[in-house]
C-alpha cells in the first residue's frame, strides 16, 4: 500500500485509480489508506459544482478544467451521479461532456455513484478527494448529483462552492427559499444566451441584496434595512457572492468565472476562511465517521432477531421509537 | 442486491453514430446492479483505455457497428497491454461477422455479441467475468 501511495504521489494514474477504488469500496479500506496519506493533503483547492439536472454542470466542469490547464494547474475531477435506489446500479455519464479533456496527463477524471447517499455526494467522496489531494492535483473539481433544493453536502466538502442555475427554472420566490442557494460562494447563470437569462440574474441579485444591510428610500425617508444575511460559511469574512453568466458549451464567460473562483481562493487564504472551512470539514467528517461506527456497533451488539423484535414492537405500538432507542443504547453501553 | 458493485466501461470506438445498442446494454447492466460508465460517441482507442484506467473498471464493453472492429480492437488491445490492464475482460457487441470472432478472441476479446443476442446472456456473462476477477 505504501508503494501505491508512493506511485500515486508521483502521478501514476493506475495507482491513483486503485487507491480511489479501495477507499470507495469499504470503510476499512479507507481506514487504512487515509491515515497513510493524510499528511500529504490540505494542499489542493477544492471547488464544488452543484445545480439542477441539465443546468450544465458537466459542460461547465469541462470548460473550467480546460481554463485551469491553460493556467498550468493540474486538475482532478470527481463527478457523482445517482445510484438506483432499487437495484443499486448506476449510469455514470458525466464523461460524455468531458471528451475534450482526454489525452492530457494533467487531468484525471473519476466518476462515482452516490451509493445511497442523499446529500448530492457519495459517502466516500471525502476520502476520494483526499487521495487526489495527496496525488498533488492543484485543483479538484467536484461535481454533485443533479441537485434539487436540499442537497447541500458539497458545501462541507469544498472550499469554493458554485451553484449553477439555468434560465426559466421558476419564479422569484424560488430564489429566496432556504437550501441550495444559501451554500453558494459563487452563483452561475449558465445558458446565459437563452431567453429569460437576464431575469434569472436579476432575481438572484435581488435575493442577495435582501440579505445585505443597505440604505433604502422609504416614503421619502432614508432608512437602513436590517441585515438578515444567511449564516453561510463566508459571510463573517465579507465575501460578496457574485452572479456570473456563462454559456458553457461555447466557452463564454469561463475565464471570468475562473478569475472569480481564484479570487475566492485568495480571499479564503487572506481571511482565515480557509482554516475555518478546514475545521468545519474536519468536524463533519469526524461526526460522519462516528455515526457510521455507532451504526456498526449497533448492528454487531444487537442481534438481528432482537432488532426485528424491537422494530415489530414499535410497529404494533407495544413500545415507541424513543424507548426502543433508549433500550438499545443501554445494551450498547454495557 | 449484491454488495459488490462492478464498474463497467461501455464505449463506442470509431466513427459510427448508432448508440441505441450500447444504451440498451448500459441500461441492462445498470438494472443488474452494476455501475456503468458511458463515455459517448466517437471515442478513440486512446480515450477509451485512458477512461478505463482512471475509472479502474472491472470490465470494458465495446460497441462497434461501423465494420472497423478489427483495426479498432487491435489498437485497443495493444493499449490495454501497454497499460498493464490485461486482467480487465473486454467484450464486444455490434455487427461482427462470424468469420472475425476467432481472430477477436485470439486478440483477447472474451465475448462477442451480435444482433439478436439475448440480454440476459450478456448480463450473466459480465457478472461471471467480473466475479471471477474480484
Amino acid at each position: 500500500m505504501q508503494d501505491l501511495i508512493e506511485q500515486a504521489r508521483n502521478g501514476r494514474p493506475r495507482a491513483i485509480a486503485r487507491l480511489i477504488t479501495k477507499v470507495e469500496n469499504s470503510r476499512s479500506g479507507a481506514a487504512k489508506i487515509v491515515p497513510a496519506l493524510y499528511k500529504f493533503t490540505g494542499q489542493a483547492h477544492i471547488v464544488g459544482i452543484t445545480g439542477a439536472p441539465g443546468s450544465g454542470k458537466s459542460s461547465l466542469v469541462n470548460e473550467l478544467a480546460k481554463a485551469l490547464r491553460r493556467r498550468d494547474h493540474k486538475v482532478a475531477i470527481v463527478a457523482v451521479d445517482p445510484s438506483s435506489p432499487f437495484t443499486g446500479g448506476a449510469l455514470l455519464g458525466d464523461r460524455v461532456r468531458m471528451r475534450d479533456l482526454s489525452g492530457d496527463k494533467g487531468i484525471f477524471i473519476r466518476s462515482l455513484a452516490s451509493r445511497g447517499s442523499l446529500g448530492g455526494l457519495s459517502q466516500a467522496t471525502a476520502a476520494v478527494i483526499k487521495v487526489l489531494d495527496a496525488a498533488k492535483f492543484d485543483t479538484i473539481l467536484v461535481e454533485t448529483v443533479g441537485a434539487g433544493q436540499a442537497e447541500v453536502d458539497i458545501a462541507g466538502a469544498a472550499h469554493t462552492t458554485l451553484v449553477i442555475e439555468a434560465p426559466g427554472m421558476g419564479d422569484d420566490v424560488q430564489s429566496i427559499k432556504a437550501g441550495i442557494l444559501e451554500i453558494a460562494d459563487i452563483l452561475v447563470v449558465n445558458k446565459a444566451d437563452r431567453p429569460g437569462a437576464a431575469r434569472t440574474v436579476r432575481s438572484l441579485q435581488t435575493m442577495l441584496q435582501l440579505g445585505q444591510t443597505m440604505m433604502v428610500n422609504h416614503h421619502g425617508r432614508s432608512m437602513q434595512t436590517a441585515s438578515i444575511a444567511p449564516n453561510g460559511s463566508n459571510d463573517a469574512d465579507n465575501w460578496e457572492i457574485p452572479v456570473q453568466e456563462t454559456v458553457a458549451i461555447e466557452g463564454a464567460g469561463i475565464e471570468d468565472l475562473l478569475d472569480v473562483i481564484l479570487v475566492h481562493k485568495d480571499h479564503l487564504r487572506a481571511t482565515n476562511g480557509w482554516l475555518t472551512q478546514e475545521k468545519l470539514r474536519s468536524r463533519r467528517e469526524i461526526e460522519a465517521l462516528l455515526q457510521a461506527r455507532f451504526m456498526e456497533r449497533f448492528q454487531t451488539a444487537v442481534s438481528q432477531d432482537d432488532r426485528d423484535q424491537l422494530i415489530t414492537s414499535v410497529a404494533n405500538r407495544t413500545t415507541d421509537p424513543y424507548t426502543a432507542v433508549a433500550e438499545i443504547f443501554n445494551q450498547i453501553k454495557t | 442486491m449484491e454488495d459488490f458493485k462492478p464498474r463497467i466501461l461501455v464505449a463506442k470506438p470509431g466513427l459510427d453514430g448508432h448508440d441505441r445498442g450500447v444504451k440498451v446494454v448500459a441500461r441492462a447492466l445498470r438494472d443488474a446492479g452494476m455501475e456503468v460508465i458511458y463515455t459517448g460517441l466517437r471515442q478513440t482507442p486512446e480515450m477509451i483505455v485512458e477512461a478505463a484506467l482512471q475509472e479502474d473498471v472491472d470490465a470494458i464493453g465495446l460497441s462497434i457497428l461501423s465494420g472497423a472492429h478489427m483495426p479498432l480492437v487491435t489498437r485497443i488491445m495493444a493499449l490495454i497491454v501497454e497499460n498493464e490492464m490485461e486482467d480487465v475482460p473486454v467484450f464486444l457487441g455490434g455487427i461482427i461477422p462470424d468469420d472475425d470472432v476467432t481472430a477477436l478472441n485470439e486478440m483477447g476479446v472474451s465475448g462477442v455479441f451480435g444482433p439478436g443476442a439475448n440480454m440476459n446472456s450478456i448480463v450473466d456473462f459480465v457478472w461471471e467475468k467480473v466475479r471471477a476477477r474480484a
